[in-house]
């Protein structure tokens, strides 16, 4: 069976063909700056979100990639939601009307079921497992009994993860996005700031703005004794204590769950403390860890086209009312 | 020129910022905007979670900086936004079109894009002192609100 699957709720608007839920015949991620080179400049009109134009481009490009007709097309997965409400009525609507004109069934898939599924796009995901979703916009774990079926364990109560990382970014002077520059710049640093540990507590949930003051009023304070701040030393404690939380209610989750699959998901995947902590604790426990590349971690319409297949499965479709929604719970299925 | 009319309070800690918050959420009318400026800790989230809690939220607050918008229902529709990662650039994000739905309007880093906040506001800006005290001006432009820190402060 092969998906055209749609995304568009932040900066991208990506297009992609998946069959069978892991075989991905042809991926277009066009970001703002790719918009800007096809054009040739900086073009206002065209930068603009709504532009239908991208969107018949990244149409065009994806069908070519992956060598298909829309004939070949058995459904159209799009996302509804969680997302930016302008952003993500350009897929919607495309997805609406390539649905209705071809006359295929429209599959509703939510933004975070996705990042999940990018993982099928790497391995079979077997069942059930602890899921940990960790990007610029969320910080979330969920249980997963089996194919589809979703449980929000837990998640952040203030700032993602990403955030968290952005903002500390921008205390100590370094580029954005956070994440990458603080994970390059703590591996030349020691662990010598004492920093709280974030929420250590039974719950599964997470709070990142306390570390996040913690750093501001640490930097406040020396910057009034005179003293100068050891950035790389001061990144380094953050990320670890950042990564001790993360690690620490996830492989909680793993064992109080009884469950062996652990797969991370988002953007701040790509971090290489949290992987690299992830991978020994799951090798102690023997759970067996799936983390996928870069390009799956960050948003693109290739995880959607995952998550529609066993949606489809599942028998979740959505008529032409379907529409966008800003804020949606990932338990609440179509 | 316009002189405008400025409240100057001193919190002495995250507290009393929720009771500032629930003190401006029961003057609450439909369209209200609120400007929230300051540096990062500041207590811009804090206050945001306390109004929306007040509102009758349940949902859990969390920080839209990475999102830019986001939406909650309670006794009135909470429209939270953040956009500093906007650097200016408001294009395609359709922010104007929140001013006018009926919801309130709580805007983080409201300074960066001045262009196209509606005349009639409320802004407050935070200023840290130390850890925990914080002096917050706060600035009604329009009668309405005006009128709203006659009665609240």
């Amino acid at each position: 069976m092969k998906i055209l699957a749609i995304e568009s709720s932040c900066d991208e608007t990506s297009m992609s063909v998946i069959e069978d839920g892991h075989i991905d015949l042809g991926t277009v991620i066009l970001s703002q700056i790719d918009i800007h080179k096809l054009y040739g400049g900086v073009v206002p009109e065209i930068a603009s979100r709504s532009h239908v134009e991208s969107v018949t481009v990244v149409l065009e490009e994806t069908l070519n990639k992956a060598n298909v007709t829309m004939d070949e097309i058995d459904a159209i997965a799009v996302t509804y939601g969680p997302g930016l409400i302008g952003s993500l009525l350009v897929g919607l609507i495309a997805a609406k009307t390539i649905a209705y004109i071809y006359n295929k069934p429209l599959i509703p898939v939510h933004h975070i079921a996705g990042h999940i599924y990018a993982n099928n796009l790497v391995k079979k995901m077997e069942f059930p497992l602890i899921a940990l979703v960790v990007s610029g916009g969320h910080t979330e774990l969920i249980y997963m009994k089996e194919n589809y079926n979703f449980e929000k364990i837990g998640g952040t109560l203030d700032d993602a993860v990403g955030e968290c990382y952005d903002k500390v970014a921008r205390v100590l002077g370094l580029p954005y996005p956070g994440g990458p520059s603080i994970d390059k710049l703590s591996k030349e640093g020691k662990d010598t700031y004492k920093l709280p540990l974030p929420l250590n507590d039974d719950s599964y949930d997470f709070s990142f703005s306390g570390i996040k003051s913690a750093v501001i009023n640490l930097v406040h304070n020396e910057e009034q004794r005179g003293n100068v701040i050891r950035k790389e030393d001061l990144a380094c404690s953050f990320q670890n204590k950042v990564v001790e939380i993360l690690t620490k209610k996830t492989i909680k989750a793993l064992k109080e769950y009884h469950v062996k699959n652990l797969v991370v998901a988002g953007g701040v995947a790509a971090n290489s403390a949290i992987r690299k902590s992830l991978e020994e604790e799951c090798i102690k426990n023997s759970f067996d860890l799936t983390v996928p590349p870069i390009l799956y971690c960050t948003d693109n319409a290739a995880m959607i086209g995952a998550a529609g297949f066993f949606a489809y499965q599942k028998g979740i479709r959505a008529d032409l009312n379907l529409n966008a929604k800003a804020n949606c719970n990932l338990e609440d299925l179509l | 020129m316009v002189i405008y009319m400025e409240y100057k309070i001193t919190l002495k800690d995250e507290l009393d910022t929720i009771e500032l918050a629930q003190n401006l959420e029961s003057e609450k009318f439909p369209n209200m905007i609120i400007c929230l400026n300051g540096e990062l800790g500041s207590g811009k989230t804090v206050f945001t979670k306390a109004f929306a809690s007040s509102l009758g939220i349940t949902d859990t607050i969390t920080s839209p900086t990475f999102s830019i918008i986001k939406e909650y229902n309670g006794e009135l529709p909470l429209y939270h936004m953040d956009v500093y990662r906007l650097d200016g650039n408001t294009s395609g994000v359709n922010i104007e079109d929140y001013f006018t739905k009926g919801g309130i309007v709580v805007i983080e880093w409201a300074d960066t894009i001045k262009d196209i906040l509606p005349k009639e506001r409320l802004d407050i800006k935070f200023k840290v002192l130390d850890e925990n005290k914080r002096v917050l001006v706060i600035t009604p432009h329009g009668k309405q609100y005006e009128e709203l820190c006659e009665a609240v402060l």
